[in-house]
């Protein structure tokens, strides 16, 4: 049913106009709970899926320079050369993976827009789209808009939310096209070994897939390096790669992000891309070649940071009494709540009205998240602290009611 | 120079940032057993490289508003003892909160406070100005802290972050 359509002045109705397709897609389950926390501001957020650190001053005072000096107009509509090689240099020292700054990387519009790109370039209606769940909530949508069919690959806790080659497997017809895989993995802080791969890798061959890999929390692993997805064996050519300068250089409202992957790939994205955006940001472009220039041993730190607060949120949830699975990358934790016999969105929904702590409900990342509760620790150990208190309280009430 | 490990680097970060952290918090922070925490916590403070765990004030709050001088001093040095014996001689003098010797124009920076500037100017003048060695003084008055051991005094950066996001 639709409520409050408005009429245009002739019979049909605006929402008449819509398409099909974007009139099916259910609006974001993180945007209805967005909405209940309103401006509340005795609250604990747990919800943001970014870094709480400023980006460092002097990536913002390389971006005012290049204002001071005029730098405000169009770049190449790949990016900047002089990014996109540093990107090829970070990519390769730090994981193994090597591009052609000239034809197989493009500058974009943050992650998002890369993930866009490369689904609106492979998909013919009708294809299918594989999602290991509980996935990030924008890759099902934009594989519906494409005409594609998002299909979830099921990933579960006691496998640390990793996907298997028999689950993948497993959801794969004749039909299957592209596959999408995020690790570091948001919502639940999974990520995947070289060892974990290398089936990932023989089931994707086998079955002549195209892999997109969104490896944009890469830099954010505790306890072992990244491994790209394009640095195993004979998956480079099949792999379309994306990160950006978000999550790990505390950079998330200058929209920067990349793809790199094969040249006739990348040549088709950049058609989409240069009939789109033009091209990124300039002033954004210039504060991420900074980034990559000179801010390493802040990304360090940040990340020392995180790995402190990591450790706080797990042992306070288990402290609790919730199970807890290890992230080993990403800043989320993702703890279940089946034992309080509260479903995901009534936990959220009385955590957040009763105990002031807004997190968000694992069912939004897909069926497989439901029953956890995805919980950002970057935010301040005082913080994280305090929100841990709050939670156990509320727990220890829910289960006084029995 | 002692060599520190790397436990003791991160201890030293953390109780930088906040000194009032537990064992028990930064054994958690950290991965490593509350004895280990305490053990590096104990060897720092053996060696003196966590000398005391202080409190930054931002005096400006309060009406109790003290007054901070930068002095730089120009001097001779003693035979046989260089800078240090007058040194010395400056910073046992309790209103003197540092000294530091110095490259460039003057030879010791000192940082001196007082209740008012009277205070502050009868120490220069009564106290450090006439010490034999001293060539002269130039007594630079602190109008306004922005910024002290790392941490900016007017900072009210508000997380604009949205409550929820993906």
């Amino acid at each position: 049913m639709i409520v409050n359509e408005q009429t245009t002045g002739s019979s049909k109705t605006m929402s008449s106009y819509l398409a099909p397709l974007v009139k099916q897609i259910p609006p974001s389950g993180i945007r209805k709970f967005f909405d209940l926390v309103g401006d509340n501001k005795d609250i604990i957020t747990l919800g943001v899926g970014e870094p709480d650190f400023v980006t460092p001053w002097h990536m913002r005072e390389a971006c005012v320079y290049s204002l001071e000096r005029g730098m405000t107009s169009y770049t190449s509509n790949a990016g900047m050369p002089k990014l996109r090689e540093a990107i090829s240099h970070y990519l390769d020292t730090q994981f193994d993976t090597k591009y052609d700054p000239k034809d197989e990387i493009i500058v974009t519009v943050g992650g998002s827009e890369a993930i866009d790109l490369a689904l609106r370039a492979l998909i013919v209606p009708g294809d299918e789209i594989l999602i290991p769940e509980p996935s990030y909530v924008a890759y099902s949508p934009i594989a519906s808009i494409g005409g594609g069919v998002p299909v979830g690959v099921e990933t579960y806790a006691k496998d640390q939310f990793k996907v298997t080659a028999e689950a993948l497997e497993a959801s794969i017809t004749p039909k299957s096209k592209v596959v999408i895989l995020c690790y570091p993995s948001n919502p639940t802080g999974a990520i995947m070994t070289y060892e974990d791969w290398l089936p990932i890798a023989e089931v994707i061959k086998k079955h002549d897939l195209i892999v997109i890999a969104d490896e944009i929390y890469a830099e954010l692993t505790y306890n072992q390096k990244h491994v790209s997805f394009a640095s195993i064996p004979d998956m480079k050519d099949r792999t379309i790669l994306v990160s950006g300068f978000s999550k790990a250089f505390a950079m998330t409202g200058w929209r920067i992000g990349y793809m790199c992957g094969h040249p006739e790939l990348i040549a088709a994205m950049l058609k989409i891309h240069q009939y789109t955006v033009m091209c990124a940001p300039a002033m954004g472009q210039v504060a991420a070649l900074e980034a990559l220039t000179n801010g390493l041993g802040e990304k360090d730190r940040m990340v020392e940071s995180y790995n402190q607060r990591r450790r706080l949120i797990v042992q306070g949830f288990r402290e609790i009494g919730l199970d807890c699975h290890e992230p080993q990358g990403a800043f989320y934790a993702f703890p279940s709540i089946q034992k309080t016999g509260l479903n995901s969105d009534l936990f959220a929904e009385r955590l957040l009205t009763e105990n002031k702590v807004a997190a968000v409900p694992g069912n939004v990342f897909g069926p497989q998240g439901e029953g956890f509760l995805r919980c950002s620790y970057a935010t301040s150990v005082s913080q994280l602290n305090e929100a841990l208190e709050r939670i156990g309280n509320f727990v220890y009430k829910v289960q006084k009611e029995g | 120079m002692k060599e520190l490990n790397d436990l003791q680097l991160k201890v030293l970060d953390l109780l930088k940032e906040d000194a009032r952290r537990t064992p028990a918090l930064l054994s958690t922070l950290l991965g490593e057993s509350e004895d280990h925490i305490k053990a590096a916590v104990a060897q720092l403070e053996q060696d003196h490289v966590i000398v005391k765990y202080a409190t930054v004030v931002n005096w400006s709050k309060i009406d109790d508003e003290k007054v901070t001088a930068l002095i730089e001093v120009q001097i001779t040095p003693e035979r046989g003892r260089g800078f240090e014996g007058i040194a010395e001689r400056i910073y046992l003098y309790p209103q003197v909160k540092s000294v530091y010797l110095m490259s460039g124009a003057y030879d010791l920076l000192v940082e001196v406070e007082g209740g008012n500037l009277r205070e502050v100017a009868n120490f220069v003048s009564e106290k450090l100005s006439p010490i034999d060695s001293v060539l002269s003084t130039k007594t630079n008055f602190i109008l306004k802290k922005y910024k002290q051991d790392g941490i900016i005094f007017e900072d009210h950066q508000e997380d604009n972050r949205l409550m929820i996001s993906p």
